[in-house]
């Protein structure tokens, strides 16, 4: 697909050399953390729903981080890999959607299955979109949009 | 015991997930989130397997929370696929963002089935 993408959407390589290690730590804190409340999450609710939950309201999250350390300050080098690399992508995940879809067809429901399946995915899109938005105005009423 | 189990699997797994998008995203200046939905593939494959493994009888409550809940829920994302299929979209690529979004979908259910299938045939 290489020379079909838009020229100006290519990124830079990243590096081939290895992350500095404060990075990797606050990679591995923010998975860690992450998981763990997905994991209560799950206790709270068991079953699809709480990864659908989940899901999306880390995306809503995402949106708002993403609107704001690179449109509204610079923020501190190791913010984006602790608050979007390691909690917010620790919390979210895409192997417990499809398990949880493993799950509703073993379970004699796979019309549900489906359903789950399309749902997440745009509900999931559009958490992001009203994150980003959403930030967006609450900079503009506060006027530093 | 078993948040322990959660969060160290999900320490190496947003770890592994970081280190596997650097790589892949070192190997093309596309801007296609490849390193994403090469994650989200794996952990779906391993994962898969683990609940074929428990659908066929084979109960392991402390690998599923190590490996299951916490590795493999953290080495794949919603948030950041989510984030970068929008991103393309608002980009105007948006042929891109569909083929991203239906990719990684369409990988994702494979990679778990193809795992299952893999448990079947070794436990069922």
């Amino acid at each position: 697909m290489g020379s079909a993408f838009p020229a100006e959407l290519r990124r830079a390589r990243k590096p081939r050399t290895l992350p500095p290690l404060d990075v990797l730590a606050v990679v591995a804190a923010g998975g860690a953390l992450g998981s763990l409340l997905r994991y209560g999450a799950y206790l709270t609710w068991p079953g699809p729903f709480s990864t659908f939950l989940v899901n999306v309201i880390g995306c809503v999250a995402i949106g708002v981080l993403m609107f704001v350390i690179t449109e509204l300050v610079t923020a501190h080098r190791l913010v984006r890999p602790f608050l979007g690399v390691g909690v917010l992508g620790g919390f979210t995940t895409f192997s417990t959607y499809v398990a949880d879809a493993v799950h509703l067809v073993a379970g004699g429901q796979p019309a549900f299955a489906l359903v789950y399946l399309a749902g997440t995915v745009l509900s999931c899109l559009l958490a992001v979109a009203v994150g980003l938005l959403a930030a967006r105005s609450a900079a503009r009423a506060f006027g530093r949009g | 015991m078993t948040f322990v189990l959660v969060a160290i699997g999900g320490a190496f797994g947003a770890c592994l997930r970081f280190l596997t998008d650097r790589w892949v995203q070192a190997r093309h200046d596309t801007g296609f989130p490849w390193g994403t939905l090469t994650a989200n593939s794996i952990g779906s494959l391993v994962l898969g397997i683990l609940t074929g493994a428990a659908l066929f009888g084979l109960q392991l409550p402390e690998l599923q929370a190590l490996i299951g809940v916490g590795f493999c829920g953290a080495l794949t994302t919603f948030s950041t696929f989510g984030y970068e299929s929008v991103r393309l979209l608002a980009d105007g690529a948006r042929l891109y963002a569909v083929l991203n979004v239906l990719g990684t979908v369409l990988a994702g259910i494979g990679s778990g089935v193809l795992g299952v299938v893999l448990a079947a045939a070794f436990w069922a």
